[in-house]
């Protein structure tokens, strides 16, 4: 319907696409420089590890529980070593020189009883391992779920803290892979990977002991075989990994290609360009079907190599230990043979699994890296301690401070030097002397700028993109702070202000109008979460917006979704002007409030701009230059400096830039 | 508007939409993969097949091992179900022992290369078979009408080309894979076990549909747990977006804490249901682990007494038939558990299913006519004969009611109306993005719906309010208006629109590359550069809709003036906000609510047309009245040309 409105929903489109790609670990040319290991995995690892403190004992018993749970595991396997030697064979009558009967006793049981026992003792110990094995799975998500709460709240508050510029360097994808993808694999280091690292390592060292116990020939034989099988891991998933590092970014471009042209379809449609559109595709689909197929190849056969070879491993081991059994070679029996062999089978398993776990494990650890870079940012810092308080005028008109609404404020001003307190008068004056400011410190956007604003003026802001007109009003309320100069508001400097005084005590309608999950009132409340339903209906009025907002379909109750997308981007900016008029503060900042309006219906809440304009210092950033043409002070700004100031006429008479804007001779852009 | 209220209506992407035949439409894209599709799964069930006779070697020789005699006949029995066949005997036990390792081996080798084999057929085939859908998908869409498109928005559907293509592929491999493997092997494994012990084999008639019951109870009761878990999840992302997008907003309301209160609400509440959720899959593997050796207890309990009893001797139990009875559980319980898990990671990704075959499903609602006549539009006329268009194709909510309007060959309009007038709808009923309602639109006097497409089209030069320029250089994006066009044509186009001269002023001129979405030129720039595109085709009918809006005013006069010159047979239509943009058009069209409020002259709509005058002095007004009012400063007229500037 709009530019505009095309403009925030492509914006937030490609948040969204940047949030998918992300899914698929993408590397496109963009974000090329995501990391996938981390600048020191060990201080992120002790860092995670902190967020464990508070869960000492529980992770003390877990890893208590873990341990229990491998020695279960090796010990039960081990026992049908004993349960074969001792008593299937000897009571069989098996080679009763080697396998006598009485060897089957426990306690005080002999002979069939005594098997019955020793299995029962087996199903015992079986027991407990699953047993454990449920308490600490049941203890480690717990602990992981809170944790993850805990990471996500701090990110999130931390966020609230930041300062605007950081948002400038880091784009929402970025950030809100952070909330997605980072805390995900985070989720699966501390559920999966944590936990299975520590089973997997026990295991293979109680695996090894008992081998070992069992025979050492055959476990050198194991040893040997593991040796190759990783070595051929190595090779596999060096080769695999190279391959999906290019499929990555073979899907990075398709991922632009798609959404270059799905964006730009309307054009192609009326140009009639479809099948050079098709054909464009075709080459990139076939490259990424190239890429991913030697990816997935490589990937595929590294599992069937891996369990084959531990067939061989295990042909051997049978063929040496069966021969060493036969011969009782090197303490050889065939309940250590049968014990050994499942042992065997299951000895490359973790070795393989820890293998594909550290892949894991580091790509957790860069993604909890980024989320401490978060984290470690530096809030905005506020050492303001003016603050805006309620007041009334006693008889002798001086200003006393009151706990209650009296529609007079006051700023509460504290001087260090003297231990003494004034009061200062909100009236909304505000001050800019000879200030510099570059949003890096080598580039200077504005350049020597004095004015002021006497309450109840409109000084509007003129010029091309890029002449610094949002960079001014950004300077008032401190998203940014100046380099060089003096603001000041109601003659105190803005920095002693505290940020939230200073921001409450103006509204400002931002260029872009973003509108929050919740009804149409929670929206309009956003400027004052107390206020009334008669306030928000009466800021709507003002603004214009009440007979848009009666007639959606539950009124002032109607749910807005994904940034108000069922609105028109005219009625998003009315309803945001409705909620700087809830807000109802003598300082007004209005940047592009009226630009998705047309001029028409511009004149019709002109009215209601007029109203909530009046009495207020008002600043107003336009495009259109009728909107600022009834200002008190007009200021043209170019490349950062101020080159005119006055109001239409004289503007107009001094016949400079201002005068060939305004005539259409000049583009602005 | 009712664009966007049907946007509404259509509701969020997590939603799962209903498809009926998905699984259909998605194995036509198997295509010319289908035989490595096979390929695959033949060769997986030949890597089961070694790997589950590998156990029964491993029997023969610790049964042979054990034999008490040293020398004799070693007989090599295969042995399945009804079956028991010798194979070969050697009277050698040592010889015998390595002669079945080595069988063994060789089983394995074989395994692992089909088992390579297979890996390789698989990725051949589920990648293509991506990649086909991928393209099927990408062709649909580009099929897609304007009223389709409006269905969707662009990251929903770069999302379905791309993450759930990468979905259906990898659940695609998983099936020719994982559900061939898994359930073959469970049903030979079950064989296997069977014919070296019946009896024992009644273990499984009990775990089996244990094991299965509890799955499915876990999956029943642990899937909605997660369902609901990733909708607030999904949520709480959102509003972490919304809270990115708006920050300036949130700051500048000093709403921080109050954000971060709502936050953490949601974020315990998903805390809580991910812990509900994930407390039922946590007891999958303790009960798997469980009832495993719940099993291997038994059959030795059993075995081990059977042996004892029969002292070890065929054709009673063994104990080398024990030690592959005990294999062959482990691969049962483990394959059995393989499908429940495959089978869940294939349901969940149901969702992507379904996102994919609704673009596939979308019924595409303009497209040429069967029995299209293969013209071109004579001339640049157009009529609407009795119009009515409505985007939700209802009659209770018309966007444009009752459009009557012949334009000749050749005539200048202009379109002024109010944001939400439809003049946008207006145009685009020309080249047939949509199709109208009721009523008819013909071009050259024939109705829109009897041309072919790209005849109808091709006549017509559009510029969309929504410029879109490509990556490449200028001279490819121009080429787009006409690809055999000479240097010369390009630059006779190009200076119509006001274009030459900035684009001579880059170093490249037009060989300027323009980077993703045309990043380096200007508004104005990018505005002029489309309208020297849709010069190209030499059209007959010339549509601007609002493509001037960030050019000023005496560039926009120059490009009225270059059409007029150049292309003065084409018929323009102006669709602007600026009233001195069409000021100087034949005819002036006002629209006001999907209505044509008045036609006529700039003079003539001043007479007569209250919206017009409104709209006239709302560009003109403090120009005149209100300055001279309030500054008395009279004679103040230097603003004729227009008061409005839009950057």
């Amino acid at each position: 319907m709009s530019d505009k409105l095309n403009k925030d929903v492509k914006m937030q489109e490609s948040t969204d696409i940047q949030a998918a790609t992300d899914e698929t670990q993408t590397s496109d040319s963009e974000q090329g420089k995501k990391r996938f290991r981390a600048r020191s995995p060990l201080a992120t690892f002790k860092r995670i590890l902190s967020y464990l403190k508070g869960y000492k004992l529980q992770l003390f018993f877990a890893i208590i529980c873990i341990f229990a749970n491998v020695i279960c595991n090796i010990g039960g396997t081990f026992m049908m070593s004993i349960v074969i030697n001792n008593y299937i064979l000897p009571l069989s009558g098996f080679d009763p020189v080697r396998y006598p009967a009485e060897l089957a006793k426990l306690g005080g049981l002999t002979g069939l009883d005594a098997f019955g026992a020793i299995m029962g003792l087996m199903a015992g110990i079986y027991v407990i391992g699953a047993g454990l094995h449920y308490v600490y799975n049941i203890i480690i998500v717990r602990i992981t779920s809170q944790v993850l709460q805990r990471v996500r709240d701090e990110m999130f508050e931390r966020l609230q803290t930041l300062p605007i510029k950081y948002f400038d360097t880091h784009t929402h994808g970025d950030l809100m892979s952070l909330f997605t993808n980072d805390t995900d694999t985070l989720r699966e280091l501390l559920s999966n990977g944590l936990p299975n690292l520590i089973t997997q390592a026990l295991t293979i060292v109680g695996m090894f002991i008992m081998m070992m116990v069992l025979n050492w020939v055959l476990t050198l034989v194991s040893i040997v075989m593991l040796v190759i099988e990783l070595f051929i891991v190595k090779y596999v998933g060096g080769k695999s990994g190279k391959h999906f590092v290019r499929q990555q970014r073979k899907i990075g471009e398709i991922n632009g290609y798609i959404e270059e042209h799905i964006d730009g379809l309307k054009v192609v449609k009326v140009f009639c360009h479809e099948d050079e559109e098709k054909a464009g595709f075709d080459s990139h689909n076939g490259e990424l079907r190239h890429a991913s197929r030697k990816a997935h190849t490589y990937a595929n056969i590294l599992m069937p190599i891996m369990g084959n070879l531990s067939y061989v491993s295990y042909a051997a081991t049978a063929i040496l230990g069966t021969i060493m059994a036969i011969n009782s070679f090197y303490g050889m029996n065939w309940g250590k043979l049968v014990s050994f062999m499942q042992y065997s089978r299951q000895f490359s398993n973790p070795i393989a699994q820890m293998a594909q776990m550290m892949n894991g494990i580091l790509m957790a650890l860069a993604g909890a890296e980024r989320i401490f870079d978060l984290l470690d940012a530096q809030p905005e810092t506020d050492d303001g301690y003016v603050t805006l308080v309620n007041a009334r005028e006693d008889a002798d008109g001086k200003l006393v401070e009151t706990e209650e609404y009296t529609g007079v404020w006051a700023w509460k001003h504290f001087h260090k030097a003297d231990g003494t307190t004034t009061y200062v008068k909100w009236t909304g004056e505000v001050e800019f002397e000879d200030v510099s400011f570059g949003y890096e410190p080598e580039k200077t956007v504005l350049k020597h700028i004095t004015m002021t604003a006497y309450p109840g003026q409109k000084v509007a802001l003129v010029g091309s993109t890029g002449a610094g007109k949002t960079t001014i009003t950004n300077l008032i309320n401190r998203f940014y702070d100046i380099t060089d100069g003096k603001i000041r508001y109601d003659n105190i400097n803005i920095t002693k202000i505290k940020k939230a005084d200073l921001r409450r005590s103006m509204a400002t309608v931002l260029q872009d109008t973003h509108l929050f999950t919740g009804t149409v009132a929670d929206n309009i409340r956003f400027g004052k979460l107390d206020a009334t339903d008669e306030e928000v209906k009466n800021a709507a009025v003002l603004a214009n917006a009440d007979y848009f907002i009666r007639h959606l379909p539950e009124g002032y109750d109607t749910m807005l979704t994904g940034d108000g997308e069922n609105l028109s981007q005219g009625q998003r900016q009315l309803l945001a002007i409705a909620r700087a008029a809830v807000a109802n503060p003598p300082v007004l900042i209005l940047d592009e409030a009226t630009s998705s309006i047309d001029t028409r219906t511009e004149k019709l809440i002109e009215k209601g701009m007029d109203r909530l304009m009046e009495g207020r210092t008002v600043f107003v950033i336009a495009h259109r230059l009728s909107t600022v043409r009834n200002s008190d002070m007009i200021l043209v700004l170019e490349h950062g400096e101020i080159i005119e100031r006055g109001n239409h006429e004289q503007l107009i008479a001094a016949k400079g830039k201002y005068y060939q804007l305004y005539t259409g001779a000049f583009e602005l852009d | 508007m009712a664009r966007q209220q049907k946007s509404v209506a259509q509701g969020r992407d997590y939603s799962i939409p209903k498809t009926k035949g998905g699984l259909k439409k998605l194995a036509s894209c198997i295509g010319e993969y289908k035989a490595p599709s096979i390929w695959t799964s033949v060769l997986v069930a030949l890597e089961v097949l070694f790997e589950v006779f590998i156990p029964i070697v491993m029997a023969q020789i610790v049964n042979v091992g054990m034999a008490d005699n040293t020398s004799g006949n070693f007989t090599f029995w295969f042995n399945m179900g009804k079956i028991n066949e010798p194979v070969f005997t050697m009277h050698d036990r040592v010889g015998f022992i390595v002669v079945c390792g080595v069988i063994m081996v060789v089983m394995a080798m074989i395994s692992l290369l089909c088992g390579v084999l297979s890996g390789k057929f698989a990725a051949t085939a589920s990648t293509g078979f991506a990649s086909n859908l991928r393209q099927k998908l990408f062709y649909k869409v580009e099929n897609y009408s304007f009223a389709n498109l409006d269905h969707f928005n662009t990251a929903s559907l770069v999302t379905r080309l791309t993450t759930d293509v990468t979905n259906m592929q990898n659940s695609y491999m998983m099936i020719i894979r994982i559900m061939v493997r898994a359930p073959f092997m469970l049903i030979m494994a079950l064989c296997m076990a069977i014919s070296i012990s019946p009896d024992l084999s009644v273990i499984f008639a009990i775990t089996l549909p244990v094991l299965i019951i509890v799955l499915l109870v876990g999956v029943k009761i642990a899937f909605p747990r997660f369902e609901k878990m990733l909708h607030k999840y999904d949520d709480m992302n959102e509003s972490t977006q919304e809270n990115l997008i708006g920050i300036r907003a949130v700051k500048a309301f000093v709403r921080e804490d109050n954000e971060i209160k709502k936050f953490k609400k949601v974020s315990e509440t998903v805390q809580k249901l991910q812990f509900s959720a994930e407390k039922i899959i946590v007891l999958a593997f303790p009960f798997m682990q469980l009832l495993v050796y719940a099993c291997i207890i038994f059959i030795i309990l059993l075995g081990g007494n059977d042996i004892i009893n029969n002292h070890n001797t065929p054709p009673g139990l063994t104990m080398g038939d024990l030690t592959a009875f005990l294999s062959y559980v482990m691969q049962i319980l483990m394959s059995l558990m393989m499908v429940a898990m495959t089978f869940m990671t294939i349901v969940m990704s149901r969702a992507s299913m379904a996102r994919i075959v609704e673009v596939l499903d979308e019924k595409i609602d303009i497209e040429d006519k069967e029995d299209a006549t293969d013209v071109k539009p004579a001339d640049g006329s157009i009529d609407f004969d009795n119009v009515d268009f409505s985007y939700s194709r209802s009659a209770d909510v018309l966007n444009l009611e009752n459009i009557d309007l012949h334009i000749k060959s050749g005539e200048t309009i202009g379109i002024i109306g109010g944001t939400g007038s439809a003049k946008t709808t207006l145009v685009q009923l020309i080249p047939r993005l949509y199709d109208v309602f009721d009523g008819s639109v013909k071009v050259g006097g024939v109705d829109v719906r009897d041309y072919k497409i790209e005849n109808l089209r091709g006549a017509i030069g559009m510029v969309l309010q929504k410029n879109v320029l490509f990556s490449g250089t200028i001279r490819e994006n121009l080429l787009w208006g006409n690809k055999d066009a000479t240097q010369e044509e390009i630059e006779h186009a190009a200076k119509a629109a006001q274009a030459h001269d900035f684009i001579m002023s880059f170093p490249k001129g037009y060989e300027t590359d323009l980077g993703q979405g045309g990043v380096n030129v200007s508004g104005g720039q990018k505005q002029r550069l489309c309208i020297a595109r849709a010069l190209l085709r030499h059209p007959k009918i010339m549509i601007l809709d609002d493509s001037t809006s960030a050019v000023d005013t005496a560039t926009d006069a120059a490009i009225r003036d270059g059409l007029k010159k150049e292309f003065g047979d084409t018929t323009v239509i102006i669709i602007a906000q600026r009233i001195s943009s069409v000021e100087q058009a034949d005819r002036i069209i006002v629209m006001n609510d999907g209505r044509i409020s008045a036609i006529g002259t700039h003079e003539e709509l001043l007479e007569t047309s209250e919206i017009y005058r409104d709209v006239y002095s709302s560009q003109q007004k403090g120009s005149a009245d209100d300055v001279v009012e309030k500054n008395d400063t009279p004679n103040y007229g230097g603003d004729k040309e227009g008061g409005e500037q839009d950057v």
